[in-house]
């Protein structure tokens, strides 16, 4: 029976003499949504990275990859992956390190012939294809590292800081090609620091720091909504903390009545303590007179999540 | 997965084509080989004038010491090349990052290392093939002369650079390919100095001097596989009168080269190993 989960890991403990890199990766994703693991600098996310692949030997904990103990060749098959400091082999052109790895992994060579050009088109490198690596933009060793990692069609994708390099365009194609991923039903797991990156291309996020998975959020889930902006006339001034609910006016309330009709709406923000309680908010409003004209329940973004979990970078680090 | 093995071994192959190292080594090759040749057809001329009236066996004399000279010298730049070459291919890849792309393939790490061992091998033996062939060749041309026992020469010689590539490629599971090219041309001094000292120690017949150059011998085989080549291979009455430039007073026994097969084995496994089980 296949597992649900693509990767699966329990205390992935990683020393490197005395220095603790990793002291507890303890992770699930599951099969075909894109991961990010999100952490400052230095927080053990590579490493994570590394031990999944079987790159580095854990010191202690256990883990499975596409049902597959870490590190098993089997698993590796359909791993595709790139390093965050990667370096090619620069004397080959683009088309021959494809065809290199691409033979590495087992492919077929009249598979290969279609799927190199193929894939350096979807890079945008089909004309540089033939150049030797040693003349690419970093940007460009970027696009070509991403063919690299997509070449058998893997079912899992693990991408470490992979804008790394690349201009806006750049950043919009790892996008684009992450979300072409997920659509044929492959795993990403997604290694940044970047926030918005992450933010914008993952289902879930784990957050790391000082080598611990701290925590782990689900971006698409409702109930992750927290806050909620209104815009509404005469919205009572108090009597919220009942239900837990806060409430509090963002604008200047001085020379205007709320109560008067023609006055412009104010603006509130509440904070709820369970997102179950969205409609009563709302229902809670109307029963009190409020003329509502905006009512927008918003994300606690991540950046906020990032700050309370991680800290600013550096700390306890 | 023996297809890995054969696809590592010919991009090793071919990138020290692309790289231009098989391009630097062929002039490095031509500029010794034409340098000896114009040497040898010199000291050939010069012997043939001044001994004219000598017998053919002198002659012969001079044309072996002349082409166990060239040997000696092509064996040292062999040699060097053999550890400059193989000094970055692990280690080199390790430190860039190249390394992961490839051990995070569906390829054990042994495959990866045997592989590139089989390219430098074969990259190796095709200098050898060219060096100490062409020097055989042009001592063959210009005198008729051609050394006896040349295959288990050229099979010790082939041996040597075997062992030299070898250790090379182990230390570079390990060390920077700085750390790794200084410890093993030092090893290979080491071992030049200890061939020197056993000689010495035999001349002057002391019998620690002798050990203290066995040990060296033991430590780093290659000078002492060299003393056997040239042993097989010298010239008939250097045999006969146990004389010459290229006769050693102490010659390295046929354990020692059982010796220098079984170090070349270990250092192999050992390097397998070491890469098998380090971090990337």
């Amino acid at each position: 029976m296949t597992s649900e989960l693509a990767v699966e890991t329990h205390t992935l403990r990683k020393l490197y003499g005395r220095k603790l890199a990793v002291s507890d990766c303890t992770l699930a994703v599951r099969r075909g949504e894109a991961f990010g693991l999100l952490g400052p600098n230095g927080a053990g996310k590579s490493t994570c990275v590394k031990m999944l692949l079987g790159l580095v030997r854990p010191t202690a904990g256990t883990g499975q990859l596409l049902g597959e103990p870490l590190g098993a060749v089997a698993a590796r098959r359909r791993v595709g992956f790139l390093p965050e400091h990667f370096h090619f082999q620069d004397w080959l052109s683009g088309t021959e390190l494809l065809h290199l790895h691409g033979r590495l992994l087992g492919m077929e060579s009249g598979r290969l012939r279609r799927r190199v050009p193929e894939l350096l088109e979807r890079v945008e490198l089909g004309r540089q294809g033939r150049k030797p690596i040693r003349e690419y933009s970093k940007g460009m060793q970027q696009r070509v590292g991403l063919a690299q990692a997509l070449l058998q069609e893997p079912d899992i994708v693990f991408l470490d800081e992979p804008t790394s390099g690349l201009d806006p365009l750049g950043r919009m194609l790892v996008r684009d090609l992450i979300a072409e991923q997920r659509q044929r039903g492959a795993t990403v797991f997604l290694n940044s620091h970047l926030l918005g990156e992450v933010e914008v291309s993952c289902d879930r996020v784990a957050f790391v720091k000082a080598g611990r998975v701290l925590e782990t959020r689900d971006l698409r889930a409702p109930e992750a909504v927290t806050v909620v902006n209104v815009r509404a006339r005469s919205v009572p001034r108090d009597g919220w903390g009942r239900m837990g609910i806060q409430g509090r006016r963002q604008d200047d309330a001085s020379g205007s009545d709320p109560a008067k009709g023609g006055e412009p709406p104010e603006a509130w923000r509440f904070e709820l303590p369970r997102p179950e309680l969205l409609p009563e908010l709302l229902r809670l409003l109307v029963d009190a007179g409020a003329e509502v004209f905006e009512y927008t329940p918003r994300r606690d973004s991540l950046e906020e999540t990032f700050l309370r979990v991680v800290g600013h970078e550096g700390d306890g680090q | 997965m023996k297809s890995a093995i054969t696809l590592i071994a010919a991009t090793t192959v071919h990138q020290a084509v692309r790289r231009k190292l098989v391009l630097m080594a062929a002039v490095a090759c031509g500029g010794f080989l034409l340098l000896y040749g114009l040497a040898f057809a010199a000291a050939m001329a010069n012997a043939h004038n001044v001994i004219n009236a000598a017998s053919r066996l002198i002659q012969r004399e001079a044309a072996s010491s002349f082409m166990l000279l060239g040997l000696y010298a092509a064996d040292l730049l062999t040699a060097t090349i053999a550890i400059l070459a193989a000094s970055d291919t692990i280690s080199g890849e390790i430190s860039s990052g190249a390394m992961q792309t490839l051990a995070s393939k569906p390829v054990a790490r042994w495959q990866i290392f045997l592989g590139k061992w089989v390219g430098f091998v074969l990259l190796l033996t095709a200098l050898l093939a060219v060096l100490q062939g062409g020097v055989m060749l042009i001592a063959w041309g210009f005198t008729g002369y051609s050394a006896p026992n040349v295959a288990s020469g050229l099979g010790l010689l082939w041996l040597e650079m075997v062992v030299l590539v070898t250790i090379t490629l182990l230390w570079g599971t390990r060390l920077s390919t700085l750390a790794n090219g200084v410890l093993s041309l030092g090893l290979f001094g080491l071992a030049f100095l200890g061939g020197w000292i056993e000689q010495l120690g035999a001349v002057t017949q002391h019998v620690r001097v002798v050990q203290i150059g066995i040990v060296a011998s033991l430590i780093m085989p290659s000078e002492a596989l060299w003393r056997r080549a040239a042993f097989d291979m010298r010239s008939p009455l250097s045999a006969a009168v146990n004389f010459g430039p290229f006769t050693w007073a102490s010659v390295p026994s046929g354990l020692m080269v059982v010796y220098a097969a079984a170090y070349a084995a270990l250092a192999l496994m050992l390097g397998l190993r070491s890469f098998a089980t380090r971090d990337l």
